[in-house]
């Protein structure tokens, strides 16, 4: 067993883990933070994304103990239970930006990624290649290229990173 | 995954020393090739020996005539570096063709080397660059390090802690990504050096990264895509799966070489 110790959005957690625990399983199975997804669990689709000190990881390639002493952001840590959505959640809400909603969480999270590393003005084509480490099999990702270009402008004039 | 036992070294000495002692350890840095490879069961070590904790390890600076980037170095640093950009733009963005973004904010420099991953990108500015591997032990020379698929002179407590690549002079990076897996088809890195002209190739020999010394001598009399007119690479020797053919790869090598001429030309 080992000992890791971090913050999952905001609130310090620590837990006793067999060293093979994936990051995904400590946060889906240990802390019950079911909206981070396993979609391929081979690292190529994108639906477990979630921050490690801000920047986008794969999740299901990560061990738990690797996190340890880090921060770590999911889906669940971007909006308040019963505050407003995250200006990018509200934008896949609004432009359509999913359908079955299963790689949801992950596009969120690696979009907000997106506006972290390139600012708030996306082309389409910049937008595109950022998701190449995303895939969604339900919509054709015109909306979702909408949606988080929508996300990023709006993510300007927002509290919320 | 078979069960492991966990190692937090704080310093490379200390990791060695771990490395010495269990004989089955593994080290992890990124995780990117090796938590695949455990969790599919092809490896099972003993003991994981997690470098990411050790600092100093990862900076990138300018020495003398030379780039020197730290083995925890990620990806998407080295991409994003404005040391890199400035040195060798052509490093910067090799870097930024790997994998997909969130691959790239965990894969290390020196666990890609490391590994060797016939159809990785590293290894050919490595060669190309005529860079050197340091180790905790010495320093190597790719032609020494690079000893075929998967397969590098590192010994079992070895531990690569920088890479120090010469200023070239012109270089750049062209890559045919295979479309699923986004790793190189076919890469060439051509770079020309003080000492001359190097061409390499990722992706395509069965051996892992080479040189095409034929490329490098016409070069060397003229560094235009021109010169590479009516000189053919030979399939013998490289791969062929479903992706492309010996024969198609061939034909990439010396498309992507012209190409990489041409934007090292273009790069003032
Ligand atoms: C979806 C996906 C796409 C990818 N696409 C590409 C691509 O396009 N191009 C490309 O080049 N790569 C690609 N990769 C590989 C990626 O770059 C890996 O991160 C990298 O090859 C290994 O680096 P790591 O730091 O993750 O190493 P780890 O997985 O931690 O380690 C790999 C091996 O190196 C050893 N090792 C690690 N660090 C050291 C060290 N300092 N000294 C000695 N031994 C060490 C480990 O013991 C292990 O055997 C891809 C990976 C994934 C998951
Ligand atoms: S589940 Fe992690 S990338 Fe698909
Ligand atoms: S919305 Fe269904 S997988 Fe993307």
């Amino acid at each position: 067993m080992a000992k890791v110790s971090m913050i999952v959005n905001g609130n310090p957690v620590a837990k006793n883990i067999d060293p093979r625990t994936l990051l995904v399983q400590f946060l889906r199975e240990e802390l019950r933070l079911t909206g981070t997804h396993v979609g391929c669990d081979t690292s190529q689709c994108g639906a477990c994304v979630v921050h490690l000190d801000g920047k986008a990881v794969k999740a299901c390639t990560t061990l738990a103990v690797m996190a340890d002493g880090h921060e770590v952001k999911t889906i669940e840590g971007l909006a308040a239970d019963g505050a407003p959505l995250h200006p990018m959640q509200e934008a896949f809400r609004e432009h359509h930006g999913l359908q079955c909603g299963f790689c949801t969480p992950g596009m969120i999270m690696t979009a907000i990624d997106i506006v972290h590393r390139k600012g708030h003005d996306l082309e389409d084509h910049v937008i595109r290649e950022e998701l190449e480490g995303n895939l969604c099999r339900c919509t054709g990702y015109q909306n979702i290229v909408a949606s988080i270009a929508a996300g990023a402008k709006a993510m300007e004039n927002s509290d919320l990173a | 995954m078979y069960e492991f036992k966990y190692h937090r070294p704080s310093t490379v000495r200390q990791a060695a020393n771990l490395l010495a002692k269990h004989e089955d350890a593994k080290l992890i840095a990124g995780g990117h090739t090796l938590v695949p490879v455990m969790k599919q069961r092809l490896a099972a070590p003993s003991d994981i020996i997690d470098l990411s904790h050790i600092e100093g390890v990862d900076g990138i600076e300018i020495k003398g005539r030379s780039l020197v980037i730290g083995a925890l170095a990620k990806h998407a640093d080295v991409a994003s570096s404005p040391t890199v950009a400035e040195a060798i733009p052509a490093l910067a963005e090799l870097a930024g063709l790997i994998g997909d973004p969130a691959v790239r904010h965990k894969g290390t420099i020196g666990g890609s080397l490391a590994n060797n991953d016939p159809t990785a990108d590293y290894p050919a500015a490595v060669m190309a660059l005529g860079a050197t591997i340091v180790t905790n032990k010495r320093k190597l020379k790719p032609e020494e390090f690079f000893q075929g698929l998967f397969t590098t002179a590192l010994e079992s407590d070895e531990i690569i802690t920088k890479v120090s690549f010469p200023l070239p002079k012109k270089a750049a990076y062209q890559k045919f990504r295979n479309q699923a897996s986004r790793y190189a088809l076919v890469g060439v890195f051509v770079a020309r050096l003080p000492s001359g002209v190097r061409v390499t190739v990722t992706g395509a020999g069965q051996d892992g990264v080479f040189r095409v010394e034929a490329f490098e001598e016409a070069l060397k009399k003229r560094f235009l895509p021109k010169a590479l007119d009516g000189i053919d690479v030979s399939p013998d020797g490289l791969n062929s799966d479903l992706h492309g053919s010996a024969e198609y790869r061939a034909h990439l090598i010396g498309v992507l070489a012209k190409r990489a001429v041409d934007a090292a030309n273009n790069r003032a």
